[in-house]
C-alpha cells in the first residue's frame, strides 16, 4: 500500500508520520510542497507542525501551495486524505473540511494524552477499530473546533463526527474538552468519509514505550482496509 | 562619530580598557572597530573573570569527543552515535521581554546544537524567578514558558525535563537556561575552526536587522530601574526561519562542503567571524554592503552588532558556492558570499569599497582581558541545634501536605504541559520525572537528561553547593536506569567586582570540579552568566548542571511512580537527619541560617553504582533519588505518580521522626523492589558496604505511618497538582 506524506516548510510531525505508516507496513514517500504532482498514491497525509510558520492563520498559506490542488483532486477522486494536527487545520482551510480551528480556549498549547470516542465506524478509518474509546495524544495551540449552525448540523445529520473528546468512560463533557471545541469535536469527515481531519495524533501512540498504544489500532485499521 | 574615552565607557568599556586597545592599535579605534572590541571583550563573550577558573573545570573522560571551547560539548554513546550538548543562559534579555527572551535563548542553544551537524532531540530548561508574592513573577512566568514553548514546540523539539524554582533572590533577575541535545554520527562533526585561505565566507539565514545591538554588553552589565530602556537590545525570535535553517545546515552537511560552522550568537557577525579565524590562525575579510538586511541603510556598526537570529556563517570549500545556494534556495533562505578567509590574521571590513576596520585578530580572542578578581571564601555555617520541644508541637501530617504544595516543590505540570513534549516519538520518559528519557532514533539505546541547581545550598556554602548540585544530576540520572556520562554547566552569578559574589563562583566552580573529577562526570560545555544583579542586589549563586546519561536497552528504564500493591519500598543510603536548609526548616520552622548537607563523595559513588547494578539486573522496580523535602516527600511523589499508598514502617534508630522523613542528606534513593528479590538485594547493598533501611510496603491508596500519619493518596495528590495552576489563574 502506498502513501504519501506531504512536507511544508514547517512540518514537523512529517518523520514520526512517516515512522509510523512504515511500522504497519505503508510504502510511504515523502513530498515536497513545492511538487506539482503526487505519485501514485492510496494515503495522503498531510502531517503536523507550522507550515510555512503559521505566522497567518494556521494551515492558509499551506491551503495555497503548489501541491495543494493535487491534494484537493485526490480527494475530490474519492482518494483518502488523512490530516493531523496542522493537516487538519490546513484542511478546513482548503475547503475539504467544513468549519475552523480556533486558539484553544485557556489560550496556552497544550501536550498530554486525551481520550477520544469514535462516533462513527462506517469509514476505512475507524470501520474495524474494537474499541469505542481511544486514548490518543494531543499537542496543538489552535485545536478549538468552530462551525456555523448549518455545518454543524449537517455534520451530525450525515454522521460526519468522527471522534469526539471524552472522559475515561466517553461521556463528552466540558471537563475533559482540552481545547473548547465546540461539541468536543476532534475530527471529521467531508460527506464521503475519505477525507478525515483530527487534532489528535496517533502517530505518537504506536508503541508501549510512548504515551500509549491506541494509535497502533488506527493505524492497523487503516492498512488492513487498503490491502 | 568620534570615539573618545567617553564613548568607549559607554560602550561598556572600562578606562583601562580602552587605554589597552589604542595601546594595541597603536591608534584610537573608529567607531565600527569600537564596537567590535567592545563586544568581544565585554564579560558574556570574553569571559574575562571567569576564564582563570574555568581552566580547572574537569573536562576530560573516555566517552568525551569534545570538552569545552567549541559550539557545544560532544559524547561518544557508541555504535557511532554520539550526542551533542549544551546549556546557555538567556537571563538579561528574558527579564526584561519574557516571551522572546526565552524564546531567543531556545532558538540559539539550538543553534549551537544543529551547528555541529547534529538533529537536535531534546529541549530542557532551568527557570528561576522571584517570589510568588512579587509583582513581576507571575507575568514573567507566563511570558517565559509561553516564550520556551512557542519556539521549541514550533522547530518541533520535545523539550523532556526541566526546573523551576521560585526565591526573592530573583526578584529583579530571573534565570532562563536552556539545554539542548542532539545526535550525530560521530564521523560527521562540524567544528567552528576555519581552514585554507581564500576560501568563501557564505552568510545564511535570515537577514539582518537592528535588534539585539549591544546584547552580550546588556548581558555583562547591572541592572537599575531603567531596564525598560534595555527593550531593544532583545533579539526577535522567528522559530520558523530556524526550523528551515536547521534543515538546510543539515542537508548541506550530508557531504563535504563546509569546512566551518558557526552560528551568529551574542555579538552576531563580530563574534562568529573572528572566532573562525582565530580559531584557525587566519584572516578574515568581509564586505559588509553583501551581507543582506532587513532594514535600510545599516551601518557597518550596526551590521557587525546586530544579534538578529536565525543566522549562520559558513565557510565552503571552493567550488561548493552553487551546491550549497541551491539548498538554501529550496528552504527559501538568505544566501550571499560576503567575504573570504586570507592569511593576514586581521579581521578586514569593507563597505562600499572602502575599508572600515582593521583589527589584528589575536587582540579580540586570545589576547582579550582576564582578569584575576579578588574574591572572598566563605565559612561553613554552624550546623544548628533544632529542639525536640519545636518539634513536637508540630504534625507530620500536616508538614507534608505543606511542604508537597509549596511553591518549589509543587507539581509543574502547568508548565510543562505548555510544551510539546512527545514530538519526534521518542520520548520514553516525559517531564516531571527524575530526568526526562529520549530513545535514540531507531536504536536499543536511549539518553537521560536533568538540569538540577540548588541555590539555597550553594547560598549558605558554594563549596559544598557546588559539590551537590553535581551529585544530585548524577542521582537524578541514575535514577531512570542511565549511566551518568557527562555534564554541561551553567554558571549564574551576581556582580564578578563584589569580592563576596566572585567567591561564590570561585568555590562553586571548585565544588563542582571535585565532584566531576571524582564521579568521572566531565563538564564538556557550559556558559558563565555574571551580573545578575538589580540596584545592588545580586542572586544566590546558582550554577545549573545539565547532565546527560546513557541507557544501554532502553527496556531497562525505570520510573518513579510506585508500581505494585505488597511491594516492598527501601531507601538505600544513610538517614542521619540533616535539617539545616532543608525545605522543612527554612519554610516550616522559619530558619533560614546553617549548613547546607554534607556531600560524601565516596558514598555517592559507591551507592549511585550499587544502584545501577540492581538496576542491571532487573531487580528495581521503581525509583526516586532523596532530594528537596526528603523522604517523606520523596515516597508522596511515588505514590501520587504510581497512584498507590505505602505503609511506612516504625522508626528504628535513634533519629527523630522528622528528622528522619524531612532531612535532606546527601547519596540516597528511594526503591520498590519484589518481595521475592529481597535476599539477592540486601546481600549486594551488604557486599558493597552500602546502607539500606526497610521504609514500608506498597499499599493500596493510602499513605500511613503508625498513629501520625494516614492520608489518602487522592487527598495527598491534591496538595500537590494544583498549586500552581490556582496561582497563575488567580
Amino acid at each position: 500500500m502506498k502513501s504519501s506524506v506531504i512536507i511544508f516548510p514547517g512540518s514537523n510531525c512529517d518523520r514520526d508520520m512517516d515512522v509510523a505508516l512504515k511500522k504497519f507496513g505503508f510504502k510511504n514517500q515523502m513530498i515536497w510542497h513545492n511538487d506539482q504532482s503526487i505519485p501514485k498514491s492510496d494515503l495522503i497525509v498531510l502531517p503536523g507542525g507550522f507550515s510555512y510558520g503559521d505566522y497567518l492563520r494556521c494551515g492558509s498559506i499551506a491551503s495555497k501551495s503548489n501541491i495543494i490542488k493535487s491534494v484537493i483532486d485526490f480527494a475530490n477522486s474519492g482518494g483518502l486524505v488523512l490530516g493531523i494536527c496542522n493537516g487538519f487545520q490546513i484542511l478546513t482551510e482548503t475547503g475539504l473540511l467544513p468549519g475552523i480551528l480556533q486558539q484553544n480556549k485557556y489560550l496556552n498549547f497544550i501536550c498530554k494524552n486525551v481520550y477520544v470516542k469514535v462516533k462513527d465506524k462506517k469509514n476505512k478509518y475507524f470501520n474495524n477499530i474494537k474499541k469505542d474509546i481511544l486514548k490518543l495524544h494531543i499537542a496543538h495551540n489552535e485545536g478549538n473546533y468552530f462551525c456555523s449552525k448549518d455545518e454543524i448540523k449537517s455534520l451530525e445529520d450525515n454522521n460526519q463526527i468522527a471522534v469526539t473528546y471524552c472522559d475515561p468512560k466517553g461521556l463528552e463533557n466540558d471537563e475533559y474538552n482540552p481545547n473548547g471545541a465546540l461539541k468536543n469535536i476532534a475530527g471529521i469527515f467531508n460527506k464521503n468519509k475519505n477525507v478525515l481531519g483530527m487534532m489528535p495524533h496517533p502517530e505518537r501512540m504506536i508503541d508501549r514505550y510512548l504515551s500509549g498504544e491506541d494509535g497502533s489500532l488506527f493505524f492497523e485499521n487503516l492498512l488492513g482496509n487498503l490491502k | 562619530m568620534k570615539v573618545t574615552e567617553t564613548v568607549a565607557i559607554d560602550h561598556g568599556l572600562k578606562k583601562e580598557e580602552f587605554a589597552k586597545i589604542c595601546e594595541l592599535l597603536k591608534r584610537t579605534p573608529n567607531i565600527t572597530e569600537l564596537g567590535i572590541f567592545s563586544a568581544m571583550w565585554n564579560e558574556h563573550c570574553s569571559y574575562k573573570s571567569s576564564r582563570k577558573h574555568l581552566k580547572k573545570l574537569h573536562t576530560k573522560g573516555k566517552q568525551v569527543i569534545q570538552g569545552p571551547g567549541e559550539n557545544a560539548g560532544v559524547i561518544d554513546i557508541g555504535d557511532d552515535d554520539a550526542i551533542v550538548f549544551k546549556i546557555e543562559s538567556h537571563n538579561h534579555p528574558s527579564f526584561i521581554e519574557p516571551y522572546q527572551g526565552a524564546a531567543t535563548g531556545v532558538g540559539g542553544i539550538m543553534r549551537d546544537v544543529f551547528t555541529m551537524g547534529a538533529r537536535p532531540i531534546a529541549n530542557l530548561n532551568s527557570i528561576h524567578f522571584g517570589s510568588t508574592q512579587h509583582k513581576k513573577t507571575k507575568n514573567l512566568l507566563r511570558g517565559v514558558v509561553k516564550g520556551i514553548g512557542g519556539y521549541g514546540n514550533c522547530i518541533g523539539v520535545p523539550t523532556i525535563a526541566g526546573q523551576t524554582s521560585f526565591d526573592e533572590s530573583y526578584n529583579g533577575n530571573i534565570l532562563v537556561n536552556a539545554m539542548t541535545l542532539g545526535l550525530v554520527n560521530k564521523n560527521k562533526i562540524f567544528y567552528s575552526k576555519a581552514a585554507g585561505t581564500n576560501k568563501p565566507v557564505i552568510y545564511v539565514g535570515s537577514k539582518t536587522g537592528r535588534d539585539g545591538i549591544h546584547g552580550a554588553s546588556m548581558a555583562s552589565a547591572t541592572f537599575d530601574d531603567k531596564i525598560e530602556e534595555k527593550k531593544p537590545t532583545v533579539q526577535v525570535g522567528d522559530p520558523f526561519t530556524e526550523k528551515l535553517l536547521l534543515e538546510a545546515c543539515l542537508e548541506l552537511m550530508v557531504d563535504n562542503s563546509i569546512i566551518s560552522i558557526q552560528d551568529m550568537g551574542a555579538a552576531g557577525l563580530t563574534s562568529s567571524s573572528i572566532e573562525m579565524a582565530s580559531k584557525g590562525k587566519l584572516g578574515i575579510e568581509l564586505d559588509l554592503s553583501k551581507v543582506p538586511c532587513r532594514e535600510e541603510k545599516m551601518s557597518p556598526y550596526e551590521i557587525m552588532l546586530s544579534e538578529s537570529q536565525e543566522r549562520m556563517l559558513i565557510v565552503l570549500e571552493k567550488g561548493k558556492e552553487n551546491h550549497a545556494k541551491k539548498i538554501f534556495d529550496k528552504w527559501n533562505l538568505d544566501f550571499a558570499i560576503i567575504g573570504k578567509t586570507t592569511n593576514s590574521k586581521k579581521i578586514e571590513l569593507l563597505f562600499d569599497n572602502n575599508k572600515v576596520a582593521e583589527i589584528p585578530i589575536d587582540l579580540l580572542a586570545e589576547n582579550s582581558p582576564m582578569y584575576d578578581r579578588k574574591w572572598k571564601k566563605t565559612k561553613l555555617p554552624q550546623k544548628l541545634k533544632f529542639s525536640k520541644d519545636n518539634l513536637k508541637s508540630l504534625n507530620l501530617s500536616d508538614c507534608l501536605k505543606k511542604i508537597l504544595n509549596f511553591p518549589n516543590i509543587a507539581d509543574k505540570k502547568w508548565i510543562w504541559d505548555q510544551y510539546d513534549h512527545t514530538v519526534m516519538g521518542d520520548t520514553i520518559q516525559k517531564p516531571g520525572g527524575d530526568a526526562g528519557v529520549v530513545r535514540v532514533h531507531g536504536s536499543k539505546k536511549a539518553v537521560a537528561a536533568s538540569v538540577d541547581s540548588s541555590a539555597s545550598y550553594c547560598f549558605a556554602h558554594p563549596l559544598t553547593g557546588g559539590k551537590q548540585v553535581v551529585c544530585e544530576s548524577w542521582r537524578n540520572l541514575i535514577s531512570v536506569g542511565a549511566k551518568p556520562v557527562a555534564i554541561t554547566n551553567c554558571l549564574n552569578f551576581g556582580n564578578p567586582e563584589k569580592e563576596k559574589n566572585m567567591g561564590e563562583f570561585v568555590e562553586c566552580v571548585e565544588g563542582i570540579t571535585e565532584a566531576s573529577k571524582y564521579l568521572d562526570f566531565p563538564v564538556v560545555s557550559g556558559n558563565v552568566s555574571f551580573y545578575n544583579e538589580t540596584n545592588d542586589k545580586g542572586i544566590k549563586p546558582t550554577p545549573a548542571i545539565g547532565g546527560v546519561g546513557l541507557i544501554k536497552d532502553y527496556e531497562k528504564m525505570i520510573s518513579m511512580d510506585f508500581k505494585k500493591e505488597g511491594n516492598i519500598v527501601y531507601v538505600i543510603g544513610k538517614t542521619e537527619g540533616h535539617l539545616d536548609q532543608s525545605v522543612f526548616a527554612k519554610e516550616l520552622l522559619n530558619e533560614k541560617k546553617g549548613a547546607p548537607p554534607s556531600v560524601n563523595l565516596f558514598n555517592e559513588k559507591n551507592i549511585g553504582e550499587t544502584l545501577l547494578k540492581l538496576i542491571d539486573l532487573d531487580l528495581v522496580v521503581s525509583c526516586h533519588d532523596v532530594s528537596l523535602g526528603g523522604i517523606l516527600t520523596g515516597v508522596s511523589k511515588m505514590c501520587i505518580k504510581g497512584n498507590k499508598g505505602i505503609k511506612l514502617n516504625s522508626l528504628k534508630g535513634l533519629v527523630n521522626k522528622f528528622e528522619y522523613f524531612f532531612g535532606e542528606d546527601q547519596a540516597r534513593y528511594i526503591i520498590e523492589i519484589n518481595i521475592a528479590n529481597i535476599k539477592k538485594i540486601s546481600e549486594i547493598l551488604n557486599n558493597n558496604s552500602v546502607h539500606f533501611d526497610d521504609l514500608g510496603v506498597v499499599d493500596k491508596n493510602m499513605l500511613s505511618f503508625e498513629n501520625d500519619i494516614k492520608i489518602p493518596i487522592e487527598e495527598l495528590s491534591n496538595a500537590h497538582k494544583y498549586w500552581l495552576k490556582k496561582y497563575m489563574d488567580k
